[in-house]
């Protein structure tokens, strides 16, 4: 059924997990009191009237921290195999890797230097 | 290569309990078929997992109140149960019948979604946390880099929930927990890259007994130390404990992505944050503390004293053993974030992505190249 060994728990174990929230939803949901709505559903704004809603156009300035992050996750991914199997492969590797990661270290440096990696 | 190598490996290593093979031993001496006693087993180590996992957050939850109540010369919750151990157990039942309010404004849908997706992938992990040789619910190939994968599910919930709760404390902090979770994944990936190239192996037993051939000295904090500094930073930030709760730091954000939160949909929040940090804990002991090993190896201890290490009983105590050590690293991890946390200010947004990215993301870079190299110099002190 399944072509890599131990993956079926893996599917089990998916739907194990997803009944703890659901079971936990629908208890709650069956337990507890319901009260026709009123104040208590604003948004909370400390205290007061909220003051437009938050689905705005705002400046997100996480933006550029993301799209670094993508660079240096696929380059994490692209390591994994590399390292598995570095036992077998040995200097050549090493120095291909050394290239590998010395190519990103410009683009960090890059990104570093013009600012992308500063929060203001 | 491996098809040949691996097997003499396996005959080195004390194969320890193997609860799954007794079991479909035992169901096939009833008339069933293998294939039939492999599905009726496979639930058994979820919910027994499940179960401690649940467990350990009920005593985390009164450790961290006890903890924090004694660093502050308080005596912290006495009245449920002996010395107030009942107290998590009642905050849960509290919070299971508590009523649940979805503001007005806010996206109903991905309000629900948002707590779920947030501690499902955390639940997931546990597939691959051991607790001996064959004691985990699966050994599956791509072990730590499963946990690598899950832990990057997380942050889409938060998001979602931030966004989703349409409240401008929420939105915020829901960002910052992006951004946090991201910037903090790369060095966390990489540090864990460098026990995987000492191991030869993502599976997350192979790396346990790669750890295990000197006891206390084989661990791999002494090849690793920067690298288990790294890791736990990472962690720390990952699960969002003090010095990095910025996302939903009280004085800032009120509560952040939670603001809006209440009843069972908060305790899944609250659940999933604590189930993280004891996962952390056991996968820090894991990759760096030996995982289930005995500080001193037990096949020297079996040495000493005459034993058979196969004998059954045997067999029984050193399993035993195993998942009472995996446990007690991870508790002393727990311990320590807890203290960490009494006793660190909170960092400022622009100085946990500074930490993150101009002084983790390099120091992890060198200390994988570091490793690469010692390995290819010092073969077999660093897995061959």
């Amino acid at each position: 059924m399944f072509a890599l060994q131990g993956y079926d728990a893996f599917l089990g174990f998916l739907l194990i997990a997803a009944a703890v929230p659901a079971l936990a939803l629908v208890t709650n949901k069956l337990l507890s009191p319901r009260s026709s709505a009123g104040e208590r559903q604003l948004t909370y704004e400390s205290g007061m009237e909220p003051i437009g809603g938050a689905w705005i156009q705002f400046n997100i300035r996480y933006y550029m921290f993301a799209l670094v992050f993508v660079i240096f996750d696929v380059e994490t991914v692209f390591l994994y195999p590399w390292a598995v199997a570095f036992h077998r492969l040995g200097l050549l590797a090493f120095i291909e890797a050394l290239i590998f990661i010395a190519i990103l270290v410009v683009a960090l440096a890059y990104a570093w230097r013009k600012g992308a990696l500063e929060w203001s | 290569m491996e098809n040949i190598s691996e097997p003499i490996f396996l005959a080195l290593i004390n194969p320890g309990l193997d609860l799954e093979f007794s079991f479909t031993e035992a169901m096939k001496g009833l008339g069933l078929s293998s294939q039939f006693a492999h599905i009726l087993w496979l639930p058994l180590p979820m919910l027994l997992v499940l179960t401690a996992a649940l467990i350990g957050v009920l005593v985390t939850v009164w450790l961290e109140r006890k903890v924090s109540a004694a660093a502050q010369q308080r005596i912290g919750p006495e009245y449920a149960g002996a010395l107030g151990v009942l107290q998590p157990m009642a905050d849960g039942l509290k919070l299971l019948v508590k009523e649940d309010i979805i503001p007005a404004r806010a996206d109903n849908l991905l309000f629900t979604l948002g707590p779920v997706l947030v501690l499902v992938p955390v639940i997931l992990s546990w597939l691959i946390v051991p607790f001996g040789q064959n004691l985990l619910i699966s050994n599956v190939g791509v072990g730590i880099f499963l946990w690598i994968s899950l832990s990057s599910i997380q942050p889409i919930g938060l998001l979602m929930s931030g966004y989703a709760s349409n409240n401008k404390y929420s939105l915020l902090g829901g960002l910052r927990a992006a951004a946090q979770s991201i910037s903090y994944e790369i060095p966390l990936a990489l540090s864990v890259l460098a026990i995987v190239m000492m191991s030869n192996s993502l599976s997350t037993v192979d790396i346990v007994n790669q750890q295990n051939s000197a006891g206390l000295l084989s661990w791999n904090i002494w090849r690793q130390p920067v690298g288990f500094l790294i890791f736990w930073i990472c962690a720390l930030a990952e699960c969002e404990r003090l010095p990095f709760d910025l996302p939903e730091a009280e004085e800032e954000l009120v509560a952040g992505y939670q603001t809006e939160y209440a009843g069972m949909k908060f305790a899944l929040f609250y659940l999933g944050s604590y189930i993280n940090l004891i996962l952390s804990a056991l996968l820090v002991s894991v990759l760096y503390l030996g995982g289930w090993g005995f500080p001193i190896p037990i096949e020297w201890l079996a040495q000493l004293t005459g034993l058979s290490i196969n004998a059954p009983l045997i067999q029984l105590i050193i399993g035993a053993v195993g998942i009472v050590m995996t446990i007690l690293k991870a508790y002393l991890l727990v311990f320590l974030a807890i203290l960490l946390r009494w006793t660190t200010p909170r960092i400022r947004i622009d100085q946990l992505l500074d930490l993150g990215w101009k002084f983790l993301l390099p120091i992890s870079l060198v200390n994988l190249l570091f490793t690469a190299g010692l390995k290819l110099a010092f073969p077999t002190a660093f897995g061959g």
